[in-house]
């Protein structure tokens, strides 16, 4: 193996500069963490422990084994998005560990407007669905949720990944053999009452728990029927009589023990039997990462200073170095799983692009998980670059990713910007999971590129019609573009939506990519099979 | 010469005994009982010999058994060590008979001092001082409660044949007589084989103050200056000394040259102790004569720089003693700690169990471990509970004591009750520090001395909160608590002195395999720890602490109605000697049913309520196992 040599000197004001600026984006990142840890605020947090239930998050430590990593995703969900807040989304995802196996947790916040579906939340729960899917991870959900949102029944309610679709996910899962266990913590009304319907096992909460498809008042309107939730479908009626729910909890806690106990009796299935090397740490430190990275898109770094900070001891075999120098391709570790690198650095040509369909390839035939670390303006645009075919070259690099059947994870640690986003493993190509990192910015070109791109169309059209585009003019144009695409390809704007699996820490990268692996794991290795390359 | 011997012992006596012997040049010779096979003694000799079932009776006490094994292995001598056969004249003839030099005094000696009432018409005649007592061959009851109402209470019951407080009772008043003299025959039957007792008038508070002596076949005689064992509970040494302080050059020298003259008046051979009790007057009355090597001769060894076991070996095969009187000073002081597999917060309840953690003091020359047991020993309830002693020698009395008490801090041992913890508190008492010793200062001090080590509950629970923290981040290694952009510290659900907190493991610190480091205000506090499972044993500069992680189990949610009350079980392993009660009798709460008799101490169960007695699980002479139901008692209710 060969070793990363260290080019950085953290004494030198370049360095500290870039650091600084990298850690401004950090505390912002953790005090906005730190706003959504309180969920839907003090007050209703107080009211929910009142009713001697656990929030969220202690259930879900609660349910987790001592010290078990909790890979929460989609933390950013719904992240000003809607008139009110709805701190992510009103529902907490994530891998943790249950009885030593990964398992998917979906959490319902009751404290956030009564963990109802608002759109982006039930994009959430479907993404934690997916990543259980292709994972191969047992799913559990902590349910205690009124419903669909219903002022935005029509962004809920209909479509195919509307929230039919969970119900889809959860029928579909257990046929393939993915345990399905709810635990129903409190409403699990009408659509929500298919969730521990649908499941292998369910549990409920006595005095907490309530299952039924129209809650009381619903009923007095429709039939005059007068009749208490609990009487309606609370644990004694769904464990007694109607057999809607298997087992009967005292408590949350007794509910998440008895959730423990499900998963142990789902035998664990083969996983993926890449072998594991004895993690060494990297050579310098991860800290380093910021003064490495810095926050300005446009000053160029090298991407080995960061890979020299994630990997096993610094050791990284690099893959054609010589050749295609805009992308770095090579083997390294990550805590003692093996890893092929596709990383940025530098605009893509046609031989970068050939070098990473050969390297992805390569990877594929050896099942070795891939990690894409993103920072990349696009393919080289240009007279010459068309004539010798970027095209069908940058073709074959988004062939080879889009088919390549093992472990893919993506880190947006600069810009992501037009089909370099493609060839580098974006969202549409199904990552097991995409991060980003707080200084990054995605967008379909960068503010300058598009500004350039509309001022030069406007100016084009202005001509034609004889009229003057003064230098005012193209500044007024300029500004509002910039901002929007400032804004838009932030990454909280791009977290809310779901874009991406959450913004990352840049020093964390390497325990979340080995979470990530040893999560994804779980699934069987599966053969790949490539399209027609066009040659 | 003597070149091979046999050790007829177990436990830290026979690894003592080996130790010499090995040193000397000779061939040593371990037995073993099953409960023993895998015991430190049968591995530090050079071969070991099968000697029968766990039970004493069946293995230790067989001496036809041994003196096979002795001829068997060519073995040219038999050490008895202490307790067992160490004082069987009849052993002692049968090894002769065999030609086999038995390290010890000839029959005549052991017999004249094995009863204790023979011992003292012997030194009477010497001109010896005794406590005023009965101690007659007529054994009738009468006799006896009449002898004991004119003596007056409190008197001591003892069994002729005992000895280490075995078949020995405090007698406060006439009514009790008869119940503690039924009590002293049986364990001095049991223990012993012979039920004889002799009473004696129970001085208030008087000092057990005992002299070494050794005497040749050539007609030499020494003291090796005396020792302190005052510090006794139920007439147990917990903590000797030597030399017994306080003590005038003069009355130490006329202790001394009494005890020669005590030996010689039984033409004494070997070593030898003779036990005073010494008053506040400065009068002192002879006890007993122990005719072998006592568990805390070390102390002796300490301050003359003499091997004992040694001196025994070169003294039965023929040689004269190597030191006249006036060659034997006495240097500096030395204390002896013995460590018991016993609860002090259970009335000393034995502990059986495994040594799960085992972590010592260094040793050097002035810091000593006697010890028969290693980490991952099994403590059987089939012997004594003592497992080691340890032994510090320093300048002064003064250094002496805190060198102890330093060794004790740093004498770790989990898996089984130890004693300690109460050894260090003990070592620590005002009255102890400044020599004020009687042989009642632990009842006196009972109080304080039981009360558990006291720590200062935050430093305790910050503690612990790192270990486990460190445990579960073994499993986890560097992802363990990982949280996504955001720092989180376990939190753990931790019962100290049966209050449960939940402790957030957020204190700053190292951990390491067996000790674990606090960064506290007051500067880093340091102590050892051993984890099982989720109990967690701190062993802090105060004493141990003992920290139950509570985790919640699907059981504590299942509503089983409590094991039924009625349910009387064993306290602890050890064999049921009586059964006091029969089949439908009606009890009332108090009431004895039944002993359990487990490391040679006696264990009476009483019935926690009035009711009936119901079925009977177990027959006397059965082995019962802690926690095992011996009887049902069908309540009022029922």
């Amino acid at each position: 193996m060969a070793t990363l040599n260290n080019n950085i000197n953290p004494q030198s004001s370049d360095f500290k500069l870039k650091a600084s600026a990298m850690q401004v984006l950090v505390d912002d990142l953790q005090q906005q963490v730190a706003n959504l840890l309180l969920g839907g605020g003090e007050k209703y947090q107080a009211k929910h422990l009142s009713r001697g239930k656990m929030l969220p998050r202690q259930r879900i430590d609660a349910l987790l084994d001592q010290g078990s990593p909790f890979l929460e995703v989609s933390q950013f969900a719904a992240h000003e998005v809607y008139d009110m807040p709805v701190p992510s989304a009103g529902i907490i995802c994530g891998v943790g560990l249950v009885n030593g196996r990964h398992c998917m947790v979906i959490a319902n916040d009751a404290t956030v407007k009564g963990g109802t579906y608002f759109p982006l939340t039930v994009k959430k729960h479907l993404r934690a669905q997916d990543i259980a899917l292709q994972n191969n991870l047992p799913c559990i959900y902590l349910v205690d949720s009124g419903g669909a949102n219903l002022p935005q029944q029509d962004e809920v309610f209909p479509d195919k990944l509307h929230f039919g679709r969970i119900f889809y996910n959860q029928a579909t899962m257990s046929a393939q053999g993915i345990p399905q266990i709810a635990v129903v913590m409190g409403s699990c009304t009408a659509g929500g009452a298919y969730v521990p319907a649908m499941a292998d096992e369910s549990i409920i909460v006595k005095q907490q728990g309530t299952i039924f498809l129209a809650g009381p008042p619903l009923v007095k309107a429709a039939t005059g029927e007068e009749v208490s939730a609990e009487e309606l479908g609370g644990a004694d009626t769904h464990c007694r009589t109607s057999g809607v729910a298997d087992h009967y909890a005292e408590s949350d806690q007794h509910a998440l023990l008895i959730a423990r106990q499900c998963i142990e009796h789902c035998p664990k299935t083969a996983g993926n039997s890449l072998q594991r090397k004895n993690s060494v740490l990297p050579r310098y430190p991860a800290e380093e990462i910021y003064g490495v990275v810095g926050t300005d898109l446009r000053k160029p770094f090298d991407v080995r200073d960061v890979i020299a900070r994630v990997v096993d001891d610094s050791q990284f075999d690099e893959f054609k170095a010589l050749y295609g120098t805009t992308l770095v391709c090579g083997f390294a570790h990550i805590d003692g799983y093996p890893v092929g690198i596709v990383a940025n650095n530098g605009v893509l040509f046609s031989e970068s692009a050939q070098k990473g369909a050969h390297f992805i390839e390569l990877c594929c035939q050896r099942q070795i998980p891939l990690v894409f670390l993103q920072n990349i303006t696009g393919f080289m645009v240009g007279k010459k670059y068309e004539a010798e075919g970027i095209a069908k070259h940058g073709a074959k690099m988004v062939m080879a990713v889009a088919c390549a059947k093992v472990p893919k994870f993506t880190i947006i640690i600069g810009g992501s910007y037009g089909a370099g986003n493609y060839g580098m493993c974006g969202r549409a190509f199904e990552p097991n999971f995409m991060w980003m990192w707080p200084n990054s910015r995605i967008s379909v070109m960068g503010g300058e590129q598009a500004a350039g791109v509309l001022t030069q169309v406007k100016r084009d059209q202005l001509q034609a019609r004889g009229e003057e585009f003064t230098a005012d003019d193209e500044q007024a144009m300029r500004e509002p573009i910039l901002n929007q695409y400032e804004h838009q390809g932030h990454p909280y704007f791009a977290s809310a939506r779901l874009w991406d699996d959450g913004i990352i820490d840049p020093k964390d990268t390497r325990h979340i990519l080995s979470m990530a692996l040893a999560t994804a794991l779980n699934k069987p290795a599966q053969e790949t099979r490539f399209g027609v390359f066009r040659m | 010469m003597l070149k091979s011997v046999l050790i007829a012992n177990r436990g830290e006596i026979a690894c003592r005994v080996i130790r010499s012997a090995k040193a000397m040049g000779m061939r040593t010779i371990a037995v073993y009982s099953d409960a023993d096979a895998n015991a430190l003694h049968v591995k530090q000799a050079d071969e070991a010999w099968y000697l029968g079932p766990a039970p004493a009776t069946d293995s230790y006490l067989r001496a036809d058994k041994i003196l096979a094994i002795a001829v068997k292995s060519k073995a040219d001598c038999v050490h008895p060590g202490y307790g067992f056969l160490s004082e069987n004249a009849e052993f002692v003839a049968a090894c002769q008979a065999k030609n086999i030099v038995f390290i010890g005094p000839n029959v005549p000696a052991i017999e004249q001092m094995g009863s204790k009432s023979a011992a003292k018409v012997i030194m009477t005649e010497a001109g010896i001082p005794l406590v005023p007592g009965y101690h007659g061959d007529d054994q009738n009851d009468d006799l006896l409660q009449n002898e004991a109402d004119n003596m007056g209470y409190p008197l001591l019951i003892k069994a002729v044949a005992g000895g280490g407080g075995k078949g020995m009772r405090v007698v406060d008043c006439s009514t009790d007589f008869l119940t503690h003299l039924t009590g002293a025959r049986r364990e001095g039957l049991a223990s012993f084989g012979n039920s004889d007792v002799l009473i004696e008038k129970y001085l208030l508070s008087p000092r057990h103050v005992e002299v070494q002596v050794f005497c040749d076949r050539h007609g030499n005689g020494v003291y090796l200056g005396d020792r302190d064992c005052s510090a006794q509970r139920r007439h147990q040494k917990v903590i000797e000394e030597a030399p017994a302080p306080g003590l005038s050059e003069e009355l130490r020298q006329k202790m001394g040259i009494t005890a020669v003259q005590a030996a010689q008046a039984i033409d004494y051979v070997g070593a030898g102790t003779v036990e005073f009790l010494l008053d506040s007057d400065g009068s002192y009355y002879f006890m007993e004569m122990n005719t072998r090597l006592q568990v805390e001769h070390p102390v002796t060894e300490m301050v003359t720089g003499v091997d004992l076991v040694a001196w025994q070996l070169n003294v039965a095969a023929g040689h004269p003693l190597p030191m006249k009187q006036t060659d034997i000073h006495l240097n500096g002081h030395a204390f002896e700690a013995r460590i018991y597999a016993e609860d002090p917060e259970q009335d000393f309840q034995p502990s059986t169990g495994t040594i799960t953690h085992l972590r010592s003091p260094a040793t050097n020359q002035h810091v000593r471990i006697d010890t028969g047991v290693v980490e991952g020993d099994e403590i059987s309830p089939f012997y004594d509970p003592m497992i080691a002693k340890l032994i510090v020698w320093a300048d002064d009395r003064e250094h002496a004591l805190a060198k102890l008490d330093l060794a004790l801090k740093s004498y770790h041992l989990e898996g089984i009750h130890t004693n300690i913890d109460f050894l260090r508190r003990l070592a620590n008492l005002d009255d102890f520090a400044q020599g004020k010793l009687h042989t009642g200062i632990i009842d006196q001090f009972q109080e304080l001395l039981l009360n558990p080590s006291v720590h200062e509950p935050d430093v305790v629970l910050a503690m612990a909160g790192l270990v486990f923290s460190h445990a579960a981040q073994g499993q986890f290694a560097d992802l363990s608590g990982l949280r996504l952009n955001q720092t989180q510290a376990l939190t753990f659900d931790l019962c100290y002195l049966n209050q449960t907190s939940a402790i957030v493991a957020d204190a700053k610190g190292h951990v390491s395999t067996d000790q674990v480091v606090l960064n506290h205000q007051q500067g880093q506090i340091t102590a050892g720890y051993h984890l099982q499972d989720n109990q967690l044993s701190l062993f802090m500069a105060t004493g141990k602490a003992k920290i139950t992680q509570v985790l919640a189990t699907l059981d504590d949610f299942s509503g089983r109605e409590e094991a039924n009350t009625g349910s009387i079980c064993a306290p602890m392993n050890g064999s049921l000697i009586a059964c006091l009660v029969s089949a439908g009798q009606a009890v009332m709460a108090g009431e004895a049913l039944m002993v359990v008799e487990a490391m040679k101490m006696e264990h009476t169960i009483t019935a926690p309520m009035d009711g009936t007695i119901g079925e009977i699980y177990f027959q006397v002479g059965d082995l019962v196992s802690a926690d095992a139901q011996l009887l049902h008692l069908n309540t009022l209710e029922e």
